[in-house]
């Protein structure tokens, strides 16, 4: 008999709520990948997050400092973890997580721990305050935006653009508004969440789509799913979506993989609009929360990425199956507040 | 006039477009439709078929059925061509 190799995977984003993370999900495709078994390290920041108590699908779990905290506090707590589970991957699922574990990458990679990121060039680059330029750069459609860091500006933004425009945060966050007024409620509400500058986009209206894939870094596409929302939450999540076999949506994934060389896991944010036009509205550079149908389609990207990771070729997925749905659901845990405590005070469970 | 051909259209009449991710629902008669095109047939031999089989003045279900058509040519799941 063979025995597969066991590699310890710490993994963020635990916190399946209702705009959830993608941990949960990266750690089920993980529990299911062929290649390696695994054990699985929750990295949270808040004692409440889901998948700290999930104790089927994550077996250890210890707080981290937040991103602000700096990359010092970030790398004494790894080190920490390290020394108890010995790890062989880091998989972190925020957006601003990344600044920090780009820059550790170097020192993680001598400790003999393992990551799949893009590069900061690449990080950078695809921001949604850099899209403008990004687009022009490799010939892809994106809706027309501008960075506003004062809320004087707000009241020339008729001269630019017609409303309805999406008032978005740098991180997270995006409003529809439909006039001046709404803009400056949505810019205070933001701007105090998340920092400045507010984006300000040319609302596109047509039907969302969303594609995530893999990219090796060499310019070659390993995976890439595409997946029409069907459900759409309140805060503009997909909570149940259908995998689709639009051709102009994979060249479109090439189009951006080759000409970025992205390395990583990505999720590229489209609209269509009535011309069949795809207009990218967004690059996100980590797996998305919905990343489980990929599993469910045929290219377990979790699995891929951690391969990747581990400096192994990866062949790249050449089909998925068509027409399969996710659908999220909520689910109540029943938690003894011992574990509560111990993740609180201890800072691990 | 072709239905795609990878539409896809279950027996209880749900029809799944691939590439865009659409369900649309049809009733038994418009699913007959489909799968009579589907078959092989034009659009004027499936009005014949059908109009044979139930009590319907033949003009009213072809210019229902042609409606029907342009109904799916909207939702571009029909290609027109040779």
């Amino acid at each position: 008999m063979v025995t597969k190799r066991k590699l310890n995977i710490a993994v963020s984003g635990l916190n399946a709520i209702d705009s959830p993370g993608p941990g949960v999900a990266v750690i089920r495709a993980l529990r299911e990948a062929k290649s390696f078994d695994c054990k699985i390290i929750g990295l949270a920041y808040e004692s409440l997050e889901p998948g700290i108590f999930m104790h089927n699908l994550v077996d250890k779990t210890y707080q981290i400092p937040y991103p602000l905290a700096g990359i010092d506090a970030i790398m004494e707590r790894i080190e920490y973890i390290h020394a108890k589970e010995q790890l062989d991957i880091i998989i972190p699922n925020f957006d601003s997580e990344l600044y920090p574990f780009i820059r550790l990458e170097p020192k993680l990679k001598e400790m003999g721990i393992h990551m799949c990121l893009p590069t900061m060039e690449q990080f950078e680059e695809r921001h949604k305050m850099n899209l403008n330029e990004f687009g022009e750069k490799y010939g892809i459609h994106v809706p027309k935006s501008k960075n506003i860091s004062s809320s004087s500006e707000i009241k020339d933004i008729s001269k630019d653009f017609k409303y309805p425009v999406l008032v978005k945060g740098k991180y997270y966050d995006a409003y529809v508004a439909y006039n001046a007024d709404q803009v400056k409620t949505y810019y205070n509400k933001i701007s105090a969440k998340w920092g400045l500058p507010i984006i300000i986009q040319e609302f596109v209206h047509g039907t969302e789509f969303n594609v995530t894939g893999l990219g090796d870094g060499l310019g070659n596409t390993i995976a890439a799913v595409p997946m029409r929302k069907q459900y759409i939450t309140e805060k503009g999540k997909a909570w149940g979506g259908i995998s689709v076999a639009d051709k102009k949506m994979l060249e479109l994934t090439d189009l951006f993989i080759s000409q970025t060389k992205w390395r990583s896991g990505f999720e590229l944010e489209l609209m269509k609009d009535k011309e069949n036009k795809f207009y990218l509205l967004e690059i996100n550079p980590r797996m998305p929360a919905w990343i489980y149908l990929s599993v469910g389609v045929g290219q377990n990207i979790p699995e891929a990425l951690v391969n990747l990771a581990m400096g192994e070729t990866v062949e790249p997925f050449t089909e998925y199956t068509v027409g399969k749905m996710f659908v999220r659901y909520a689910w109540d845990m029943i938690v003894d507040i011992k574990e509560f405590h111990a993740i609180s005070q201890e800072g691990e469970l | 006039m072709n239905i795609k051909q990878n539409i896809a259209v279950s027996g209880a009449g749900m029809i799944f477009n691939p590439d865009t991710g659409e369900t649309f629902t049809v009733n038994p008669i418009g699913a007959e439709i489909i799968n009579g095109i589907k078959e092989g047939n034009s659009l004027k031999e499936v009005q014949e078929k059908i109009s044979s089989r139930y009590t319907v003045e033949p003009s009213t279900f072809q210019n229902d059925s042609e409606d029907f058509i342009n109904l799916m040519r909207n939702f571009l799941l029909i290609e027109d061509g040779d």
